[in-house]
Parts: structure tokens; C-alpha cells; sequence
């Protein structure tokens, strides 16, 4: 299957949308915390980094809703994204499997040294 | 091109030879007898259990009778119940050079080592002077794996693989894509992929399977690194992952061990059949090559993100970088930037056709980085299949 890179004219051009049917896109950059960004016309503050390769929201994503990427549902949101919002295992859950994660366990028991 | 020819009509694009030990209480004398070795293409692969499974000795009859390999030692210790005999036997038949070294009878480790020392490099002067014969495309089997994915993945690395493999299928070759459980999601365009509607419904249960399988694990086939590259689900690796697969028509699937008929696309099963047992269908990316090798692939296609470094014993591993940054800090384990694609450096298609030629390049002097760096990681665990349904090769 051919993923074509779809224009976003009204989004910034760090970020891909991959299907135009998505409501998220796609960092083509690692994003800092305080960079301004262009979503679906409106300029978003990132509130923390977004490294190259995370799904920021492209449009209101409302508790429940599906996650389109590659016009495809990936998940369902467990929280309400906004536009410009990281979109990860902390707000989508997948409709087969639990997601495996190490998230936060740095913090607990500190970086593996 | 060209290639070592076969009795049984395959050619190899390397000319190895495979020390197989029969159980983990071998492992170490096998190590052993390669290790003065590792310069040459000795390669080292085994079946630790000590209980018989016939998933496990077709994987060991296929890649020691795998175009690729020239001659076989093989090494038991004596009392495990992996049929030496049989696999023997095999490789025999085959027209190879075997050996079977058991250690209890041979005298135990010091005389083991020394026995197959002397048998590697008897056969290793042997193989020095193997001719060649042309070869071309059309007779390769290219599989493809992906590992270590992250959110650059499914845009850049794995359809760039999905394009080689098109112009290797529009080229005559077989490819062979797999880990259903990395298909959970796509199992209804796949399936509209078939060349026959039975062998669509072949592929959507080969996912459903998939499904119940990991839904019984309670895992799916997802690591924490996955989530640490901006996957946050299943599906959405499975959507990247598919993209390996290109856009040709599939024309079979294939369980391990099965070798393509001829040319086309086919998608391997890895998930065992039946009841859950013995654990995850594959415990990590080495155990998914070996089967893709055990079904004759003369080269894998492994796609990273994240920045895998594994290589493999028998069939050289190609590794594509997805990720652009993961490419700067381990280029010396890369073989090809996939990355360059996301800030415009590169189109899929030239990507695409830059790995179709360093796989055809490999069966004209071309090795890997994997190659190089010595990776021949190998690993075998237990598994049950049932054999394909006759809906499976239509054009058999």
C-alpha cells in the first residue's frame, strides 16, 4: 500500500498529515517545548517536546472517537485531545491490545546508568 | 550475478558452513569448534529444548539444506531426542558434506572441539574453490522484517521496502512478508490483495488468529521502545508495518519452512496453530528472520527506527534506516538512510530502488554492514503448525 504524503495547507510544514481522512499529524522534527506551531490555521504553543516521529492532534479528538492515521483508525482516544496536542499512550488506547510501555519509569527508578 | 548451485536446483549468493547444534547442552562446544572461525562464513545455529517438536526440526532440515549453505556439522550431545538421525539423513540427501559430532560418544568437550575443528577446515578449503554459475532475479527469495519501529517507520523505511519488493516481484523474484500479529487492523485490504477470494480468506483468518493469540497473552506484538518512537497502539504499528508488503497481488501464504513456489508475494504465518502454548509466536525479530531463512530467503530486509543492530547466521540481513536521527548516531550499522525521505532528499521510489540493488549486488560481491560486523544472531524456540490449507497457493 502506497502512503502518499497529503499537503496540509493549513498546517505547519514540520508536520506530515499522512490521509487526509486523519485527525492527527506527524512531527517530521523533533518539536521543543515553547515552539509555536501551525494546526488546522491556528498557531498551538507545544506544551512539552515532541520528538520526530509523535502524532500531534489535527483537530478536536473527543473522548471515545477514533484516531484516523493512514486513514485508518488506530485507537480510540481516552481523553479529550486538543488540536496541537501530543497524541500518545497517554490519552489513545487500542481497540485490540493494551500498549506496552516504559513511560515514567525512568522517574521511578531513575535513568539506567 | 551468480551463485552456488544445488543439487536440488536452488542456487545460494554465499557458500556457508553451519555448525547446528541439537540442544543447549551442545551450544558451547559448537561455539567453540566455529570460534577460530569467525572470520570465514562459519555460522552457528541450534534447537536448545531437550523434547522433540517438529516445528523446530523443519526449521533445522530447511536452513540446513538452504541454498545459501555449502556444508553441516552438526553437534548432540547424545541423549536429547531432536532426531540427529533424520536431520543427517537430510542434509545427505541433499548433496551436501555432513558431520554429526556426539559429544558423549566422541569423548566429551576437548576431543569434540578438535573433531570439528579439523571437519570445518577440511570443508572450508573445499568451498574456497566451489565454482559459480550465472543467476538471475527471478531465482532470488528476498523476505522482509521490520524491528525496532517507531513513528517514522511506516512513512519512510517500510514502504520504501514495499517498492523494492514490487520491482523484485515485477522482476520475477518471490518476497515473502510476515508477522501477522503486525497485521492486526490491515487483515481487510490485505485480503482485497488476494489472487483468489479463498486465499483472501486465508489472510483474514491467518490476522484473526493473530489476534486471539497475543488477546490470550495478554500482550500484543509491542515493545516499549515502540512506544518510546510515537506508536501508541497496535494498530497503528501494524499500519506501518503493512506497508512492507508493497502493492503487488499476494499469491499465497506460507508457514515456516514452506518455500514459495515461484514468483509472486506471499505473506508467512508465524502464529502458531492451536491452542496457546509454549509462548509469545516470536519471542524477538531474530526468531522471525530465521523462519523467513528457514523458507529460503536468500537475503532479509530489516527495517528500523529505532536502531536495530542484529544481522543473522546463513542469509545476509539488509538494515534500512527509517529515522533520519537514529541514522546519524548509528550509521555504522545502516546499510541504507531511509530517513532522508522525510525532509525530501530522497523519493520512496529511489529508496526503494537503491535496496533492490544492494540486493541484487549481493549475489555479485555485496555484503552488509551486518555482514561486516560479524551479527549472526540465531535463535529457535518452540512452536505447532498445522500445514497450509489448499486454499493457500492457488497458483501451485
Amino acid at each position: 500500500m502506497a502512503h502518499h504524503v497529503v499537503s496540509d495547507i493549513d498546517s505547519d510544514p514540520r508536520l506530515l498529515l499522512l490521509d487526509a481522512r486523519d485527525n492527527v499529524l506527524v512531527a517530521k522534527a523533533r518539536l521543543r517545548a515553547g515552539d509555536t506551531v501551525v494546526v488546522s490555521g491556528k498557531a498551538v504553543t507545544i506544551s512539552a517536546d515532541i520528538p520526530l516521529g509523535h502524532k500531534l492532534a489535527r483537530l478536536d479528538i473527543p473522548v471515545g472517537a477514533k484516531v484516523l492515521k493512514y486513514g485508518a483508525p488506530i485507537g480510540s482516544a481516552t481523553a479529550p485531545i486538543r488540536p496541537g496536542e501530543h497524541a500518545h499512550v497517554h490519552n489513545i488506547k487500542s481497540d485490540y491490545t493494551p500498549t506496552y510501555s516504559l513511560a515514567g519509569e525512568d522517574q521511578r527508578y531513575g535513568e539506567a546508568t | 550475478m551468480r551463485g552456488y548451485l544445488r543439487a536440488d536446483g536452488r542456487k545460494g549468493i554465499r557458500n556457508t558452513v553451519v555448525v547446528g547444534y541439537l540442544v543447549e547442552c551442545a551450544h558451547h562446544v559448537a561455539r567453540e569448534v566455529a570460534m577460530p572461525f569467525r572470520d570465514a562464513d562459519v555460522h552457528v545455529i541450534g534447537f536448545p529444548g531437550c523434547y522433540p517438536n517438529d516445528y523446530a526440526e523443519t526449521m533445522m532440515e530447511r536452513l540446513c539444506t538452504h541454498p545459501n549453505v555449502g556444508a553441516v556439522l552438526l553437534i548432540s550431545l547424545g541423549c536429547e531426542s531432536f532426531n540427529k538421525y533424520k536431520l543427517a539423513h537430510s542434509v545427505r540427501q541433499s548433496d551436501r558434506p555432513v558431520h554429526t559430532i556426539v559429544i558423549q560418544a566422541a569423548g566429551g568437550t576437548r576431543k569434540s572441539i578438535a573433531e570439528g575443528q579439523a571437519f570445518i577446515a577440511e570443508q572450508l578449503a573445499l568451498l574456497e574453490a566451489a565454482e559459480t554459475v550465472p543467476m538471475a532475479a527471478s531465482e532470488l527469495i528476498v523476505g522482509t522484517v521490520c524491528g525496532g519501529s517507531d513513528g517514522t517507520s511506516g512513512i519512510t523505511g517500510n514502504p520504501a521496502a514495499g517498492r523494492a519488493f514490487d520491482m523484485l516481484v515485477e522482476a520475477g523474484a518471490a518476497c515473502i512478508f510476515e508477522e501477522t500479529g503486525e497485521l492486526i487492523g490491515c487483515e481487510h485490504i490485505m485480503a482485497n490483495r488476494a489472487i483468489t477470494p479463498d486465499l483472501g480468506v486465508e489472510l483474514e483468518a491467518s490476522v484473526a488468529k493473530a489476534a486471539r493469540y497475543y488477546a490470550t497473552l495478554g500482550y500484543g506484538s509491542f515493545a516499549a521502545g515502540n512506544a518510546e518512537g510515537g506508536l501508541s497502539t497496535i494498530e497503528e504499528k501494524s499500519m506501518g508495518a503493512y506497508a512492507k508488503s508493497g502493492a503487488s497481488p499476494i499469491s499465497g501464504l506460507i508457514k515456516p519452512g514452506d518455500i514459495p513456489p515461484r514468483g509472486g508475494l506471499y505473506l508467512l504465518d508465524v502464529v502458531p496453530d492451536g491452542e496457546v502454548r509454549f509462548g509469545f509466536p516470536n519471542i524477538n525479530d531474530n526468531a522471525e528472520i530465521a523462519e523467513l531463512i528457514a523458507c529460503g530467503s536468500h537475503a532479509v530486509l530489516f527495517v528500523t527506527g529505532r536502531g536495530s543492530v542484529v544481522g543473522s547466521a546463513i542469509s545476509p540481513v539488509v538494515k534500512i534506516c527509517a529515522n533520519p536521527e537514529t541514522y546519524r548516531r548509528m550509521e555504522d550499522d545502516m546499510d541504507v538512510n531511509a530517513g532522508r525521505i522525510l525532509d525530501g532528499g530522497a523519493t520512496l521510489d529511489e529508496v526503494g530502488e537503491e535496496i533492490r540493488d544492494i540486493v541484487l549486488g549481493l549475489a555479485a560481491g555485496g555484503r552488509t554492514k551486518s555482514e561486516e560486523l560479524g551479527h549472526r544472531e540465531f535463535v529457535l524456540t518452540y512452536k505447532s503448525f498445522a500445514p497450509i490449507g489448499p486454499s493457500c497457493l492457488p497458483s501451485a
